[in-house]
């Protein structure tokens, strides 16, 4: 007994008092910037490995941009990412940053159906499914019910059967091997429910695009209540997004 | 009748033998005969009407892998498996079966293995798998998944019990099969394929992508500086740590042992914390390059790096201490899921499944590249195959890790600052690439044509091997101890699924 207490003490204070404010440890490629300096567009665009960049006036599409931070690293006096952990966003649009616009992204709050914070702003169970993830979005979403994020304390948590859930968080491109299950599992949850995607694979498909093993028709098919862009996705910025989400009014 | 290469060594196309089917079979198999061999990679590729298959088999010690090729039609024609004679070949001949359609006249097991969009009959489905049966009054099956209780890659397991007995357990993988072999040849850019290489298993992203960056670097007879070879085996080395710290977690928590779960699930934060400060990225991605560094370990990562091991392995020896001195920890996993030394040589396991059931089969030790060259890995062995053999094999590696990484960090190779650049790759090579991810052995395959274009990529993670291991484990233990087991073995989804 007295072991066990010596252990927990010795583990000191772990969990993030403040989830929203919390400042993350060393370098993080979060919300990105790009400045007006005149560089060579073709071979910013070119170098991109999934077409995240676009041209006139110069975008990043943080829901295709696997962070793969090369394009930083290439043109540092063009596009930087800042710290900034809070990504997710209710509409697709909003991932994609233009040129000189450093503004915050945000749950619009006109877009969130009313349901959602009727129902959910105290209590949100989510079914996690892996279509094709490749397992880092899943560690992640695990990491944020840990000691350290503690994802519970806001009335967060994952179950294990559709219905006891209120919504799918889904991660990765959407195999055609799991379309049907995903379906069926999305099917077995009770009314009102939603859809969260976590992470670049999911959203876009990522460096899977163009694979002919994938099947999206499910994305295509429903409305999107919550985009969280990653690679995988930081758990500060899933647990932020899904608060926001359910919170805002 | 084979040539013997060196791990991450190219070699002509044409230099690879290519003898009858026959021969081909006699060979590979007289190879095996020694125990310190055993299969790392058999498969095949389609040219004009051909299929080439290319055998791979590691000596352990004499540090060599033999290749071999057969050129065979496949279609009508009836061939004799190497799994009659040594069942360590299942899976590839499956998957030979699979994508090519080649008929084997006795092989036991000729089930499909992921569904890929292009095998070859395209009525299988993955909906309709042709599980074992047996029809009997006291049996009954349980099936799970593909979508498990946790959040956790999907996977069907069909179990057939007798009462609370497992009898048969049988595995289909496949869910998460998203054709990232294809995409290999499709996508022409490198850095596209790093990041392809980067998510063949997010759990393993050091791992792969090194078995990648040396195939490649090896393609281009580009020869990595020892600052590359550092940062590539050092990241490697915290990637087991962190893994197998979650993984110690996860073991207590399929007992119902809070406290272990809660200690070991925070101890992994530190590390993976660690390479978000080293390259802004908890799970490694965007840290290894071909031919370049973007984020060189300076003395202040290195000082950083070792404050965090202090306090880590304080508090990780205290918690491992109390977890492995207590009873009731101790009843759930001795004797739980044996994998015994015969059944794994039998199919060929390898990595730390191997190694928790007495085989030694560590590639750091019998293939070494990057900094291991230096390290003198010496694995780590136990010898009952059961959950607990895997849970110690977990805790020493962690401790030969933190060693490992100490002596690495004392002397930190200078900076190389010219620009590197690259030559073509070379044409009509093959290379083969081996690493030892903190799962086991990960090995890739290349071939290039005559323009010096990637023609063909293979990649084999140490699940493929593996996951029939964990089937043959839990026969006979009850079902409710299957979480514990799977858990255990920690095998990868997409990995296997590519
Ligand atoms: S960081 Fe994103 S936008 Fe930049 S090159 Fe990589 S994938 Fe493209």
């Amino acid at each position: 007994m007295l072991d066990n207490i010596k252990i927990l003490i010795h583990q000191g204070k772990q969990y993030i008092p403040d989830i929203t404010k919390v400042e993350v440890p060393g370098i993080f490629k979060g919300r990105p910037e790009i400045s007006a300096e005149k560089v060579d567009i073709v071979a910013l665009i070119d170098l991109c490995p999934t077409n995240a960049i676009t041209a006139d006036p110069v975008r990043l599409d943080i829901g295709k941009c696997t962070f793969c931070g090369e394009c930083a690293l290439s043109f540092p006096g063009k596009i930087k990412f800042t710290k900034d952990y809070k990504l997710a966003t209710n509409q697709r649009s909003s991932l994609i940053i233009s040129e000189g616009e450093n503004t915050n992204i945000n749950v619009d709050p006109d877009q969130i159906r009313k349901e959602i914070s009727k129902y959910f702003s105290g209590s949100l169970k989510l079914r996690q499914i892996s279509a094709g993830g490749d397992n880092s979005n899943e560690l992640e979403l695990n990491a944020c019910g840990n000691v350290n994020f503690d994802m519970g304390r806001f009335g967060i948590e994952f179950v294990a059967s559709p219905r006891h859930a209120d919504g799918i968080v889904i991660t990765g491109p959407i195999s055609e091997n799991m379309a049907e299950a995903l379906q069926i599992c999305y099917e077995a949850i009770p009314q009102p429910k939603i859809i969260i995607l976590a992470g670049t694979d999911a959203i876009s498909s990522g460096i899977f695009s163009e694979s002919r093993a994938l099947n999206r028709n499910f994305i295509n098919q429903h409305t999107i209540d919550l985009f969280v862009p990653g690679n995988p996705v930081h758990p500060l910025t899933f647990i932020n997004g899904v608060l926001e989400l359910i919170r805002k009014r | 009748m084979t040539i013997s290469i060196k791990n991450n060594q190219t070699i002509p196309i044409q230099s690879i033998p290519v003898l009858k089917y026959e021969d081909f079979l006699s060979v590979n198999l007289s190879l095996l005969q020694d125990a310190s061999s055993h299969c790392v990679n058999y498969y095949g590729l389609f040219e004009a009407g051909i299929i080439k298959l290319i055998c791979c088999i590691a000596n352990d010690s004499d540090h060599t892998v033999l290749i071999s090729s057969s050129e065979i039609i496949g279609g009508e024609n009836i061939y004799p498996s190497f799994t009659a004679q040594h069942f360590s070949f299942h899976i590839f001949e499956r998957e030979l079966h699979e994508n090519f359609g080649i008929r084997y006249n006795d092989h036991p097991w000729l089930k499909p293995v992921r569904y890929p969009y292009d095998h070859a009959n395209q009525e299988s489905l993955i909906s309709n798998y042709p599980f074992y049966q047996i029809h009997s009054e006291e049996l009954h099956e349980v099936g799970v998944g593909p979508i498990h209780a946790g959040i956790i890659e999907p996977g069907h397991f069909r179990f057939i019990c007798s009462g609370e007995q497992i009898i048969h357990l049988e595995i289909q993988l496949g869910y998460q099969h998203r054709g990232i072999e294809q995409l290999f040849i499709h996508k022409k850019k490198l850095l596209q394929r790093i990041s392809l290489a980067e998510s063949i298993a997010g759990d393993s992203v050091a791992g792969h992508t090194t078995a990648f960056i040396n195939l490649w670097e090896s393609l281009c007879n580009y020869h990595p500086s020892e600052e590359l070879q550092f940062s590539r085996t050092l990241a490697m080395e915290l990637e087991r740590i962190a893994i197998h710290t979650g993984d110690l977690s996860g073991i207590c928590t399929d007992i119902a042992y809070q406290l272990g779960s809660a200690v070991f699930g925070r101890l992994r934060t530190p590390i993976i914390n660690f390479f978000q400060s080293w390259c802004g990225n908890r799970l490694a991605k965007g840290l290894l390059r071909v031919v370049k560094n973007n984020y060189y370990f300076n003395e202040k990562l290195g000082l950083e790096l070792e404050n965090i091991l202090d306090s880590f392995e304080s508090d990780y020896i205290e918690m491992w201490n109390k977890f492995h001195e207590l009873p009731s920890i101790l009843a759930r996993l001795e004797k739980t899921g044996v994998l015994t030394t015969e059944a794994a040589a039998s199919i060929g396991v390898v990595g730390m499944i191997a190694k928790a059931s007495g085989i030694k089969r560590d590639i750091r030790n019998s293939h070494p590249h990057d900094y291991y060259t230096q390290l003198k890995h010496e694995p780590v062995i136990k010898h009952h195959g059961d959950v607990y053999s895997r849970t110690q094999i977990r805790n020493e590696e962690i401790r030969q890790s933190i060693s490992y990484i100490r002596n690495m960090i004392q002397t930190i190779p200078i900076r190389n600052n010219a620009e590197e650049s690259i030559g073509p790759l070379q044409k009509n090579s093959f290379t083969l690439s081996l690493a030892e991810g903190w799962r086991g052995e990960i090995c890739h395959c290349a071939v290039t044509d005559d323009n010096g274009e990637l023609i063909h990529y293979k990649i084999k993670d140490p699940s493929m091997h593996n996951w029939l291991g964990l089937a043959l484990a839990v026969r006979n233990n009850e079902i409710s101890d299957f979480p514990i087991c799977n858990k255990s073995f920690n095998l990868s989804y997409c990995g296997h699924d590519l």
